[in-house]
């Protein structure tokens, strides 16, 4: 049960990631197919997000005790760790993984505009969206690839 | 690679730049083709974009010849924190492949996209072509693990769009498409679960970096977690059995020209990189690494290699054929890839440069006559030797060199990969081998004999010959399959420089 009080933002990674996969693996409908895609990439930034939180860290825009615009920027922050770090002893998050994640939504964003758009094209040429009845009408096809002179 | 060793091709300051501009060149290029007012013009700018992508490679295996490891640092932040690309002999050796095969493709592309799509669509079509080109050109000269998932995904989706665009022809084209995406992309991300896994570990991106601490840490769960997920995200991409359902129908159905340079370059890129993880980013010492080359990778590369070659001669659609024989070599390749020594990924890479040159020229030769000839079936091929001499010769060259034949290079493959297999003592791999080239002598003389000694069935259509611009591609890939077969110094010394950077010892 530790476990399950320290690391729970993994295990909903881990639970979001088999969602995510069980959708993409045992469903007939393209779209779906796709939603399913979306929710294992987005289990992939959550895990990154994880890996960069850092325990009492806060966003990594750096205080400066020195300058006014830092001590303002402390102000936001929860006083009683202030008080106990001090301004230039607060820690902050690893903002790399948040910035490898912002890229890969993008990429992910791309995959699911081509994956979407591919769909429409099948429906256009197939006239359904069910990988079953696509997959009848793509063997009546190989049949008349085989019947063809 | 001693033969780069007094190469000069560039100016100075044109080849400290030539890692970048290697990517960068059919990066634009990819932008102005989709701009590109007409057909021909989108051609030229693919054609002369590629070209300088294989000028700025040979720069580079110059530079790396004569420095052993060529580091590009972007925007001039030092590695490890900026991120860099990092080519040693392997990449510029990969880098060489991967570019003349594009700029190949690209000559290919003039006449033979006429017939398999709507000329209005030819600039974007280029355009996907290029995109896909720079991808992998990134992706096996990156020093950073997550700049390769990107570069990964550039090319995967340029991918996507090109086998889809075979709809034209056939509308098989669109589900293989659909599910080489789902295929790709969990494959991508599996990549990217392993990369946050050594990144937890080792807190660095860079390779070279992520190699040095990797060394010290030792090993522990998560970089346990980190090598599975990433070999099994690059196992879908190679197309490694049994993780290749999207390989077949997306072969057989993509426009010829995608084909060629997806069995040229795709599997080969994510082998690269498979290796570039297994033997240098992750320490040698690592007995898990190791176990599973051993005990997983080269059972399913063997079982690979003889099933799909069974599959190969039971398919009687011609470009499934080939489809199925690419797995069977990708087998191959994770064979001697699994002998985890300088001179097993000698022989598998020099098997992959066999193989790209064989599988360019047969599938080139099916483009060709699939111009006047709208032929699926292996016995739709009947006697098309007598109708299109040229393309079919080519296309039998190709098939020698598949099957072996001395004085063709995949005859030198197969040599090269036996001899390091025996060096190693694994007599099982000597048979695996054997069985697996066996197989391939029954399907490809199935494909030959039904092209060259039967007679053309009655009333069908018939084929005619190619034009110039595609019999000229084809026959340098075809022409290059015999050279390289009868004098293999060059590909050799790229596969033993390969080897050696990562093994570190000669052959």
């Amino acid at each position: 049960m530790s476990l399950l009080g320290t690391h729970f933002n993994y295990l909903a990674v881990v639970v979001l990631m088999m969602i995510g996969l069980f959708i993409v693996f045992s469903s007939r409908n393209l779209i779906k197919r796709m939603i399913g895609l979306a929710i294992f990439q987005t289990s992939t930034g959550l895990f990154y997000i994880s890996l960069g939180k850092v325990a009492g860290g806060t966003a990594a825009i750096r205080l400066d005790a020195a300058s006014p615009e830092g001590m303002a920027l402390a102000a936001t922050l929860d006083q009683a760790y202030v008080a106990q770090h001090g301004v230039d002893g607060v820690v902050y998050s690893n903002p790399l993984p948040h910035v490898l994640i912002l890229t890969a939504i993008v990429v992910g964003v791309a995959t699911l505009a081509v994956g979407l758009a591919i769909a429409v094209r099948i429906r256009e040429a197939y006239g359904t969206i069910e990988t079953n009845e696509i997959t009848a009408v793509a063997r009546v096809d190989a049949a008349g690839a085989e019947a063809a002179p | 690679m001693t033969v780069f060793d007094n190469l000069y091709v560039a100016a100075p300051a044109l080849t400290a730049h030539a890692p970048i501009l290697v990517v960068l060149a059919p990066l634009v290029g990819a932008c102005a083709a989709a701009l590109a007012p007409g057909a021909r013009t989108g051609w030229v700018i693919s054609v002369v974009t590629t070209l300088f992508a294989v000028w700025m490679a040979v720069a580079v295996a110059g530079e790396v010849a004569r420095h052993g490891v060529v580091q590009y640092a972007m925007g001039g932040f030092a590695p490890p924190l900026g991120i860099a690309f990092r080519i040693d002999a392997l990449g510029a050796g990969m880098g060489l492949l991967v570019s003349t095969m594009g700029f190949l493709g690209a000559l290919y592309s003039g006449h033979a996209l006429a017939s398999e799509i709507d000329s209005q669509k030819h600039t974007l079509f280029q355009a996907g072509y290029l995109l896909c080109v720079a991808g992998f050109l990134g992706l096996v000269f990156t020093g950073d693990a997550f700049n390769a998932f990107v570069f990964l995904e550039v090319s995967s989706i340029g991918t996507y769009a090109l086998v889809a665009a075979g709809e034209a022809r056939d509308r098989r084209a669109l589900p293989a498409a659909f599910t080489y995406l789902i295929f790709g992309t969990v494959g991508a991300t599996f990549y990217v679960i392993g990369v946050g896994f050594l990144y937890g570990a080792t807190g660095t991106l860079n390779m070279a970096d992520m190699a040095a601490r990797l060394g010290t840490l030792g090993d522990s769960s998560a970089v346990q977690a980190g090598f599975a997920f990433i070999v099994v995200g690059l196992g879908v991409k190679a197309a490694m059995f049994p993780l290749h359902g999207w390989l077949p129908g997306t072969y057989s159905t993509a426009p010829s020209l995608v084909s060629v340079f997806l069995a040229a370059v795709a599997t080969k890129s994510a082998i690269y990189l498979m290796a570039r993880f297994a033997f240098d980013v992750f320490p040698q010492t690592t007995t898990f690494g190791g176990l599973f080359i051993k005990d997983v990778l080269a059972p399913l590369a063997a079982a690979g290699a003889i099933i799909c070659s069974l599959q190969a001669i039971f398919e009687t659609e011609i470009r499934r054929m080939l489809a199925f024989s690419s797995i069977a070599q990708v087998g191959f390749i994770l064979l001697g890839f699994s002998l985890a020594s300088a001179a097993g990924m000698s022989a598998a890479l020099f098997y992959m440069f066999a193989h790209a040159l064989m599988k360019t020229a047969l599938f080139m030769a099916l483009g060709a006559l699939a111009i006047s000839l709208r032929a699926k079936r292996l016995d739709d091929l009947a006697g098309v030797a007598r109708e299109a001499p040229w393309s079919v010769a080519a296309f039998g060259v190709g098939a020698a060199s598949l099957a072996g034949v001395p004085l063709t290079m995949g005859f030198l493959a197969k040599w090269r990969l036996i001899d390091a297999a025996l060096g190693a003592g694994a007599i099982w791999i000597v048979a695996t081998l054997a069985i697996g080239s066996l197989l391939t002598l029954v399907y490809v003389g199935r494909m030959l004999e039904a092209m060259f000694f039967r007679a053309p069935p009655p009333g069908a259509a018939r084929a005619k010959e190619a034009p110039v611009g595609v019999l000229a591609p084809l026959w340098i890939a075809a022409g290059l399959s015999i050279w390289f077969g009868i004098d293999a110094s060059l590909p050799e010394a790229i596969a033993d420089a390969g080897a050696a950077a990562l093994f570190g010892a000669p052959r």
